[in-house]
């Protein structure tokens, strides 16, 4: 197993090699600061056509990536969203062109909390800018200006995904011809906020952490980070879908060890998913991140709340929830689609009934899928016969 | 196409804003957008049809039309079509009046309990009548407040709500219903549409 300082520098070292533009225009951040020539990474799947009118953006969670589908060359793992993103699959790479760019603030190419501060030749850490949902996107949207694409036939994504794609809609309300949200929220709620301050808490109760200056030891807060990824993993569950898949079950033993190990596999599962999410992804990008996650409340940037967010839509809408999600319940979507339709805007909506709990829009849940393909497909023939008149 | 949605057709001009509540398949909103080239929104409660809707590029809400009308805005469409459903709400009065704040005029259908084939089975048989148009026995339908085309008459009379057309429908015929000719035509139509607000 390689030394954790050995792994950084062979997670930069790769980080090198992947798509990445360099954002020239400055970008004025809500918290003031203004950022310039930073990286924005991204990858595209499949080939957009001569009319340019088979683009989808997909905009990713909190501990998602660029990398949507195929394999990740940085962890070798399955792109994160290779259920429905893929050469015959619901969202289809044979037939679109799928862009996806790592947020700033993360962890994957983009400007984030582990880049090098020109100002003193320090990796950032908590000198890097406070970003909000709104500045995500604004980045997001000098890619789309990069790869001439002036209008994306569709626009998606989930969970926090779910929010950029609000947020871009709102901001670039041209920019788009269809939407659908997934599992999302237009503002953080009190428990989604509790729920990540829990993650930050965990990472700075880490003496590894060092007020985020770890990064220029080559070390990681991995014990801190772990808690947090388990938490998230805990809220990704619905009680019945844990209950179902772990029960008491134990973990390879026939009985309990009377210790404080791994006796149950839901321990197991938790302990794997936390330490191996170390290896891939930055404390301070957690940090950073979920702070962007709690600050979005769309209603709070527009007077006259969410109707008037929505105002002006052209972009047509398929909001998506899943029954048993309790991180961004169905009521969140709803209240989403009530101010869709309050705007006048053209809005679908469907509740997917499932045990999977949030994680649901990651898995191979057929009705989401269908519901998802079935939409994609009869907008891009609406769309391009809109372009040809 | 059925014939009523001929006739909720017909009743509709041409590039209007309309909401089917309780949409089904997308079906009679597949006609209005492409032959009338009316905006059209669905609102359909079970995920199947909302599957098939949205399949067809066709808007629709997944809910229930008896607890979430709300979200509409007050006048917010041109019509508001609520076919065969309305006998199966708990509160059909309170449906009728959301109805009303959403839409500039509503259109509503109704199975006639009125009609004599009905009438004879409850009378010579005494059993609960089963048709074409209520084709559930009394134990499994979902209709909660059969009605027939009188009652809604009367209804909209006690309730001050204007009724601007009545037709009746018996397979391929329809009809005009008056208060001149109620009582027949209560008798021979199988479904009731009522155009009002």
């Amino acid at each position: 197993m390689p030394s954790l300082a050995g792994l950084f520098f062979w997670m930069n070292r790769k980080t090198e090699d992947i798509n990445k533009i360099i954002v020239k225009k400055p970008l004025k951040l809500d918290c003031g600061k203004t950022i310039n020539n930073f990286p924005l990474a991204y990858e595209t799947y499949g080939k957009l056509n001569a009319n340019k009118d088979n683009a989808i953006l997909v905009f990713h969670a909190l501990t998602g990536d660029q990398f949507v589908t195929g394999t990740n060359p940085i962890t070798n793992k399955e792109g994160w969203w290779v259920t429905a993103v893929g050469p015959g699959k619901a969202i289809d790479t044979d037939k679109y062109f799928v862009i996806c760019a790592n947020v700033i603030g993360g962890c994957m190419g983009s400007l984030g909390p582990k880049d090098i501060n020109p100002e003193n030749n320090q990796p950032y850490g908590l000198d890097f800018p406070v970003i909000t949902i709104k500045d995500m996107v604004k980045a997001q949207e000098s890619l789309l200006e990069h790869l001439g694409i002036k209008k994306l036939l569709c626009a998606t994504g989930g969970s926090m995904g779910g929010m950029q794609l609000l947020q871009f809609c709102a901001t670039f309300p041209d920019k788009a011809f269809s939407a659908i949200p997934i599992a999302c929220s237009s503002s953080h709620s009190a428990q989604n906020i509790a729920l990540n301050e829990l993650a930050r808490q965990a990472i700075m109760a880490d003496p590894v952490w060092d007020n985020g200056k770890y990064v220029s030891k080559n070390v990681q807060p991995k014990n801190g980070l772990a808690v947090a990824r388990m938490v998230g993993h805990i809220s990704y569950l619905s009680e019945k879908g844990m209950q179902e898949k772990f029960g008491r079950k134990l973990q390879e033993k026939a009985d309990y060890e009377f210790s404080f190990n791994a006796d149950f596999q839901v321990e197991s599962y938790l302990r794997h998913q936390g330490y191996a999410f170390v290896e891939r992804f930055d404390a301070n990008s957690i940090l950073y991140i979920t702070r962007a996650m709690d600050y979005f409340d769309l209603s709070k940037q527009y007077k006259g709340g969410l109707v008037e967010a929505f105002k002006n839509q052209n972009t047509k809408f398929l909001v998506i929830s899943f029954s048993s999600d309790w991180l961004y319940t169905t009521k969140e979507n709803k209240d989403i689609v009530i101010a869709l339709n309050a705007s006048g805007a053209d809005v679908s909506y469907s509740e997917i009934v499932t045990d999977k709990g949030h994680d649901s829009f990651l898995l191979n849940e057929p009705e989401f899928l269908k519901t998802l393909k079935g939409f994609i497909d009869s907008m891009y023939e609406k769309f391009k016969n809109e372009k040809r008149i | 196409m059925k014939k009523e949605f001929k006739v909720i057709a017909g009743l509709l001009p041409n590039n209007t804003r309309v909401l089917d509540v309780g949409c089904g398949d997308g079906s009679l909103m597949n006609f209005l957008r492409e032959e009338k080239n009316i905006e059209v929104r669905g609102l359909e409660l079970n995920q199947e049809n909302v599957q098939q809707c949205i399949h067809k590029g066709l808007p629709v809400i997944q809910g229930n039309a008896e607890t979430e009308l709300h979200q509409f805005p007050d006048q917010s469409f041109d019509y508001v079509v609520l076919s065969q459903t309305l006998q199966a709400f708990y509160n059909p009065e309170e449906v009728l009046k959301n109805l009303l704040r959403i839409g500039k005029a509503v259109i509503v259908s109704i199975p006639n309990f009125g009609y004599w084939k009905v009438r004879m089975k409850l009378l010579f048989f005494g059993e609960m009548p089963v048709t074409k148009t209520l084709p559930n026995t009394w134990y499994n339908t979902p209709n909660l407040h059969m009605c027939t085309i009188k009652d809604l008459f009367k209804f909209c009379d006690e309730k001050n709500i204007n009724i601007k057309q009545v037709v009746g429908v018996n397979e391929d015929k329809t009809s005009l219903i008056k208060k001149s000719n109620l009582e027949i035509k209560n008798l021979f139509s199988k479904l009731g549409i009522f155009l009002i607000g």
